[in-house]
């Protein structure tokens, strides 16, 4: 008979929510076991990436004191661009550069095993290098623990947190998700590249610890998605996130939109010199608020990725706060539901209930048409150029020729781009509704 | 007749052979993943071949698929795009193996 160990609750997945789940049921005194695949916390993990701190301040006070810093975002650059033009709305503040500082580029195997270690620090027990295989049920049908491949070893507890990301193997197992919706998923594919601290605090307009955030919109050919380029420390994150069925489809390499970007007479700037470090690849939850799946069942909640939180399809890219928020919130649901000694579905409902109640659920129910107007072919193929040949229109000095009227010059790009003002306008205010 | 689907190519003056030399690999003995030739014979779209961002499924001269499942990033994303049901069969690799990210 294979071992079996007895906990208050087991979570799996030791990223940032599982670690957030492991932390507050720690801190309630419970027994809590952190089963972790890889062979240390975020060593399976790749974003783009930038968390936004906020979420923190409750969980670990004057967290940006100890947190694995590579700069603090002080500029923020959303950019639409076409093969050979470029238009950026570049944002800068202090206010981001100090404490209690905004978002923060970091490395998530430091940001995942610094936040583990908070877990562990509350009592948590971490085992790494196992992978949950299944989950255990008892008679009833209810979840009661999972299976490992540590020589099939068992964990048992009233209620299994599932927090083991995008591709979930125990929310599909329990029926909460569907085994594969491509149109609900994007690639993400990423370069980390070696890049000295002089050359990006000079090329990107930052020093010291200031760090740059750019979001690209227009340079990923036909495939719908967007690009990033953040800075790190002594290296920069550049990269494309690609609708999944598109990219499939398109039958272009996905690495191919990667040098796309660094080809772009914008971005060539800026990385001059630099050398590959790490390639890397994840998939992202994209599906939105509507789409997202039921969170609880007998003896199981699901947090972070694994219940499709995120918001990577519009202005704002936001994941790991998510998964801090939800995992948190998890943690003490459990707590309470152990408490109150049911641990079904219904007793677990108070989850569900509290993620409504803040951001978590609140930001994705407000932003749950975005995904469909930013993915749209008119935001993908056609605005990007169209606002760039309208600025190009814009600012180049015609003379003799007097200056275009504002209404007319936008008529007539428009019309090149194949879109009329009346679906300008719209799509205007339909964004105005979404983001307002 | 179209074209043989675009391999990897030379970006930025590194090869894909070099592109992926950067990645630490700690490869187990067992296959997570695997692909069933028959189904993927009858496939006429073979979408995995350019979707993999790990390019590990290279089509055969007889129109089944070879996979090497070594360097895999476990990102999910062939089953998920794959258009033949039962041709891929997709877990995670044994605790401890299996891609390693140190700057995700």
């Amino acid at each position: 008979m294979a071992e079996r160990m007895e906990f208050d609750a087991v979570v799996v997945g030791a990223g940032p929510a599982g670690a957030s789940a492991a932390l507050a049921l720690a801190r309630a005194g419970r027994s809590v076991v952190l089963v972790e695949r890889g062979p240390f916390p975020g060593s399976k993990n790749v974003y783009g990436g930038v968390v936004y701190g906020r979420v923190l301040d409750d969980i670990v006070p004057t967290w940006w004191e100890e947190v694995p810093v590579e700069r603090w975002i002080v500029r923020r650059s959303t950019m639409m661009m076409t093969g050979t033009q470029s238009l950026a709305v570049d944002f800068r503040t202090d206010a981001w550069g100090s404490a209690p500082y905004n978002g923060m580029t970091t490395l998530r195997c430091h940001f995942d095993a610094w936040l583990a270690g908070k877990a562990t620090g509350a009592g948590a027990r971490l085992v790494t290098s196992t992978v949950a295989t299944g989950l255990v049920r008892d008679g009833s049908g209810r979840i009661v623990g999972v299976r490992t491949d540590r020589d099939g070893a068992e964990l048992h507890a009233p209620v299994v947190i599932a927090c083991d990301g995008v591709n979930s193997l125990l929310a599909k197992e329990a029926g909460l998700l569907p085994r594969a919706e491509a149109s609900h998923h994007t690639l993400g594919v990423k370069e980390v590249l070696d890049l000295p601290p002089g050359a990006i605090n000079e090329r990107f307009g930052v020093q010291d610890h200031e760090g740059v955030d750019m979001e690209i919109l227009g340079c990923t050919r036909e495939i719908p998605g967007g690009g990033f380029l953040y800075t790190n420390a002594d290296s920069v994150s550049i990269g494309a996130v690609l609708s999944l069925p598109e990219l499939a489809a398109s039958g272009i390499r996905p690495e191919a939109l990667i040098a796309d970007l660094k080809a772009h007479p914008a971005i060539t700037p800026l990385l001059r010199g630099s050398t590959l470090r790490e390639y890397a690849a994840h998939l992202i939850p994209e599906g939105g608020y509507d789409t997202m799946p039921t969170l609880a069942a007998d003896g199981l909640l699901i947090a972070g990725d694994a219940g499709a939180m995120t918001l990577a399809a519009g202005l704002w890219l936001e994941g790991v706060n998510f998964a801090i928020g939800s995992g948190f919130a998890a943690g003490r649901a459990v707590d309470r539901a152990l408490t109150g000694g049911d641990c079904s579905a219904h007793g677990l409902a108070s989850y569900r209930s509290d993620l409504e109640g803040q951001f978590v659920l609140a930001d994705h129910k407000r932003l749950r048409k975005a995904p469909s107007l930013v993915l749209s072919d008119r935001v993908q193929q056609r605005y990007p150029g169209l606002l760039c040949d309208l600025a190009e229109g814009m600012f180049t000095v015609t003379n003799p020729t007097p200056k275009p009227g504002g209404l007319e010059l936008t008529r007539s790009v428009a019309a090149r781009h194949g879109v009329k003002l009346r679906q300008l306008a719209a799509d205007t205010l339909r964004g105005l509704r979404i983001f307002g | 007749m179209s074209a043989a689907p675009p391999g990897p190519r030379r970006w930025d003056g590194i090869s894909f052979e070099e592109r992926m030399a950067t990645v630490d690999f700690r490869i187990g003995a067992r296959a997570h993943i695997t692909v069933d030739p028959d189904v993927c014979r009858s496939c006429t779209t073979k979408v995995c071949v350019s979707a993999c961002p790990a390019n590990l499924f290279a089509p055969t001269a007889d129109g089944g698929i070879l996979f090497n499942y070594e360097e895999c990033f476990e990102c999910g994303t062939c089953y998920m795009v794959c258009d033949s049901a039962g041709a891929i069969t997709w877990t995670y690799p044994d605790g401890g193996h299996g891609v390693v990210f140190h700057h995700g």
